[in-house]
């Protein structure tokens, strides 16, 4: 059943993928349309895996890499559909439906058995952290995508080479409105999710700062997103700049959650 | 039934002609009315605007018709055919219903895909409706040109992009910005391009509009024109920072704003973008200042730039466009064939039928020693000879029908057998396919 599930997600996935990519070569307002259904039906897909999984393991079902990214790719896809609920551009989603797909293909390449839980990890802190950190590095995977698409338009019109990619293009005011709302999603959620971390670790394990790469690198993730923050709220870090932020932001963040569980090991490195 | 197309546009008559022969669009009533009486001509609608005037009819005999229209439009406008005849064009058949879908769909505009055209054809339409001068035919010729026409709005980029450099402005502004309507512009300088670009950032929904010159009294007249806000020259650089677009068209021999100004202006608007348009020549604007962040400038061969490939794109457009008319002329030419062949099959069969009982009734009244059953059995007889003779020419023109090719067959027909029919049968036909 599990499987099933996971399986029609992907599938579902796939033609999402392939429907908001011809929607990038034909923008046609029905194109753009089906894209999204074809996406919600894999989001409500993913959900019932994602619910499945939570009641046949009986616990919340983010303790290895398989679960992970098949959860960051669901968050992704949630926040996602807000957006476009919220500024109809479907276009933004031929840039973020790729990589929810390439997420959960990635994850059939880890062992997707369901393992007894840690003792360590025993706690309803376990829902909260993980919940609300894939939630924060989903709304800035969405402010990732509308970053490169800001970068891209705003070479067209610097260079003054208006093709038929400059047409289809939403303009830089609503990509950088995207990328300011992703900001103020994310960077509250990522903050919850290290507060609880560290008081989940207190309890867990004595202390609420341990140093651990995942802790140390949540940390300098939060600073590049303060930053930006920051910058934008005070000195009008705006446009071009915000946008560069938002993709260094993301490349850092990706480093946090896989680099440090693949290449360094900690606390955080559940195998 | 033919459609027939008699007309001239910009391209084979100059002003001076067209000018001669349009109609008030006011005083449709007339010329409607006085086409409707000429002979021969069962429906009309006319389309007059500043660049055409086409007549649309519905009539049985092409030749004719298209004499009788020319012969109109003389008349009317007082105009001698010899001066008029090598402007017009006249078409028939898949021709004419080729012209009006290209002419509706603004492939045969000045400037293809702009927008005017249809909507004027509408009013024509609107006009022949109301007094009753379009029918069966037309009507539903002119709603399939309609729909051709959205079909080519909807599924090419025909009109999608900015043919004018001051729309082209527009346009741009609208990529950086996004929403116009709490944007400020200002104008540096005048003259009549700046202006004409003024009042399209206007209609476009601006909200601001400030207005600066050397000689402050032209920027406050120039103000109060667009109801915007005079800037003395000199206070120019305190007062850019509340501007988003700016246009600038001085007669300045040399660059009056300098990268570094911007630079400044930027540091005061928090890095918001800026979007600056130089219609000058020379050049108001120092072209370094495209390099700073947030802050685009565009110059008069840049826009140029834009609109040439924009029509580019509209020329490549334009072959999509052929190709949707071109199917759904095969469509409609099939109704329009199809159109009269179930009333010819329908007054073939009468007329046989007619003869058949006359004949019939004059043998049995003359003979006497008919058998008890004679009369069951001649009937039997007669109308089975009918039946097969005419099964053959029947089936032939349905098959013809089904490829949309009937003309020829329904013209034989109704010739050798001088059949007649009514409109009635024809409107009934019509509405039972609308």
């Amino acid at each position: 059943m599990n499987a099933l599930f996971f399986n029609m997600t992907l599938a579902i996935y796939f033609a999402a993928t392939i429907a908001y990519l011809a929607y990038l070569v034909k923008p046609r307002e029905v194109l753009g349309k089906v894209s999204c259904c074809i996406l919600s039906a894999g989001f409500v897909a993913h959900c019932a895996y994602t619910v499945d999984r939570y009641l046949e393991a009986g616990h919340t079902p983010i303790t290895n890499l398989h679960e992970s990214l098949s959860f960051f790719s669901l968050a992704i896809v949630g926040i996602y559909i807000l957006f476009e609920r919220k500024y109809r551009i479907f276009i933004l989603g031929s840039f973020v439906t790729p990589v929810a797909f390439l997420l959960m293909a990635a994850s059939t390449g880890f062992p997707s058995a369901i393992m007894p839980l840690n003792p360590a990890l025993k706690s309803k802190w376990l829902m909260v952290h993980t919940v609300m950190a894939f939630l924060s590095y989903a709304a800035f995977a969405v402010a990732f995508g509308a970053a490169i698409m800001y970068l891209i338009q705003q070479h067209f019109l610097k260079s003054k080479k208006l093709g038929p990619m400059y047409q289809k293009l939403p303009s830089l005011d609503i990509l950088d409105e995207i990328n300011y709302r992703c900001l103020t999603i994310g960077f509250p959620l990522l903050t919850f999710a290290i507060i609880s971390g560290a008081i989940w670790a207190e309890s867990a394990w004595g202390t609420y700062w341990s140093w651990d790469p995942k802790e140390t690198w949540s940390l300098i993730t939060w600073f590049v997103y303060a930053a930006l923050l920051h910058g934008r709220l005070t000195t009008g870090w705006r446009g071009k700049k915000a946008a560069i932020l938002a993709i260094v932001g993301f490349f850092v963040l990706l480093f946090t959650f896989l680099g440090v569980n693949l290449f360094l090991s900690g606390l955080h490195s559940y195998k | 039934m033919n459609i027939v197309v008699v007309g001239l546009s910009h391209k084979t008559a100059s002003v001076d002609i067209r000018e001669k022969v349009a109609f008030a669009p006011t005083q449709m009533e007339k010329p409607l009315r006085a086409l409707l009486a000429i002979e021969d001509i069962a429906e009309a609608v006319i389309v007059s605007t500043c660049n055409r005037v086409e007549i649309y009819i519905s009539t049985r005999d092409i030749a004719g018709g298209m004499a009788r229209i020319k012969r109109f439009l003389a008349d009317y406008h007082g105009i001698p055919p010899e001066i008029l005849e090598p402007h017009l064009y006249a078409h028939h058949g898949e021709a004419a219903i080729r012209h009006v879908f290209r002419v509706a769909s603004s492939l045969d505009s000045m400037v293809v895909g702009e927008p005017q055209i249809l909507g004027q054809i509408k009013t024509a339409y609107g006009y022949a409706a109301e007094f009753k001068t379009s029918g069966i035919i037309l009507n539903r010729f002119l709603h399939k040109a309609f729909s051709v026409a959205k079909r080519v709005r909807t599924e090419t980029k025909i009109a999608s992009s900015a043919v004018s450099v001051s729309f082209a402005a527009v346009e741009l502004a609208r990529k950086i910005f996004g929403d116009l309507s709490d944007k400020t512009v200002m104008l540096i300088g005048a003259g009549e391009m700046c202006e004409l670009a003024a009042k399209h950032f206007i209609n476009n929904g601006v909200r601001g509009v400030m207005v600066t010159n050397r000689t402050y009294e032209r920027a406050v007249k120039l103000a109060e024109e667009f109801e915007g806000k005079p800037v003395s020259f000199d206070d120019l650089f305190d007062q850019l920072h509340k501007a988003d677009i700016v246009l600038s068209s001085t007669g300045a021999t040399q660059f009056i704003i300098k990268p570094k100004d911007v630079e400044e202006v930027s540091r005061r608007r928090k890095l918001k973008p800026m979007f600056f348009i130089d219609i000058a020549v020379p050049r108001d604007i120092d072209p370094k200042v495209n390099d700073v962040e947030n802050v685009y400038l565009y110059d008069m061969d840049d826009l140029q730039g834009v609109v040439a490939s924009n029509l580019q794109q509209r020329a490549e457009e334009a072959k999509k466009a052929e190709a949707i008319i071109d199917e759904e002329i095969g469509q409609f030419h099939k109704w329009l064939s199809n159109l009269e062949v179930t009333p010819t099959i329908v007054a073939l069969r009468s007329k046989f039928e007619e003869t058949r009982k006359a004949e019939l009734e004059k043998t049995l009244a003359s003979w006497k020693d008919l058998p008890p059953d004679g009369a069951k059995r001649l009937e039997a007889l007669t109308a089975a000879i009918v039946n097969k003779l005419l099964h053959p020419p029947t089936a032939t023109l349905k098959r013809a029908g089904q490829g949309g090719r009937t003309d020829l067959y329904v013209d034989a027909l109704r010739t050798l057998f001088e059949l007649q029919t009514g409109e009635s049968e024809a409107e009934e036909l019509g509405e039972l396919e609308e």
